[in-house]
């Protein structure tokens, strides 16, 4: 009676758990709903690729970013750092180590917050430019800093 | 579970100031164990903040942030009794929220 509509009801059951499985696997659903880790960025092993992954490649070198960081960094693993932008409508701020072997360390948007600001510590493996880049209206610029380590912050 | 993070946040004027410590080993995939071994890659990769519910802060973050991160950033609009939540993920699947009050 019912058959085709039951293999009907099986068909689209299947199909939900391989989007369910997805989702878990790409897309980790939180109640932040924050956006997931960029991969390609995460798993590229210079600062060109990573920013060609998250779509800011080509930035435009600004004075209007200050980075506060240390030029000699004694300890490599904990390098503080502050980040500003005096672009206005700057949305995210994106960090890159140039010469670490995954340069990039995330992104950061400020867009709701309406300052913006970041301060945070990163690894720096040996000296290294810090390269921020900043999008403001849909558009990326960018600034480094160089930061000279004694003790590299990758490895034991 | 991970520890609680501490969170401290300053009002000033409409602007809380806000710095967050997370307790977290942030392993680079790079480092060897005693017997040689390599530690696997553990890493918080999502951090947001919500004021009173409404996000507020987001962050992407690898594993080269330093062990045990600290962040500061700052939230325009907010006053004392505001609800400050801050959550974050790592690729272990852990994850933690924690809550403080503005202006106490």
């Amino acid at each position: 009676m019912d058959t085709k509509r039951r293999s009907v009801l099986r068909g689209a059951g299947a199909a939900g758990a391989i989007v369910a499985a997805a989702a878990a696997g790409l897309v980790r659903p939180s109640p932040s709903l924050a956006a997931p880790l960029n991969k390609a960025a995460a798993d590229a092993k210079n600062t060109a690729d990573a920013m060609k992954a998250l779509g800011v490649s080509g930035a435009a070198e600004s004075k209007d970013i200050l980075i506060k960081a240390p030029d000699i960094a004694e300890n490599g693993a904990v390098v503080p750092i502050e980040i500003e932008s005096r672009i206005p409508n700057t949305e995210s701020i994106a960090v890159f180590i140039d010469k670490n072997p995954f340069p990039y360390v995330g992104t950061f948007d400020v867009s709701k917050s309406g300052v913006p600001f970041v301060a945070l510590r990163v690894k720096v493996g040996e000296s290294s430019p810090v390269r921020v880049v900043a999008m403001a209206g849909g558009k990326p610029y960018t600034t480094a800093k160089e930061v000279k380590v004694t003790i590299g912050g990758c490895g034991g | 579970m991970a520890d609680p993070m501490k969170i401290r946040a300053t009002l000033q004027g409409d602007v809380a100031d806000v710095r967050v410590l997370m307790s977290h080993p942030m392993e680079t995939g790079q480092r060897k164990d005693s017997s040689g071994n390599v530690v696997p890659l553990h890493f918080i990769h999502t951090i947001s903040a919500q004021l009173n519910g409404k996000t507020v802060f987001e962050a992407n973050t690898t594993q080269a942030i330093s062990r045990n991160p600290v962040f500061a950033f700052k939230v325009k609009g907010a006053k004392a009794g505001d609800k400050l939540a801050i959550t974050w993920e790592d690729n272990k699947g852990d994850k933690r929220t924690d809550e403080i009050t503005l202006g106490s």
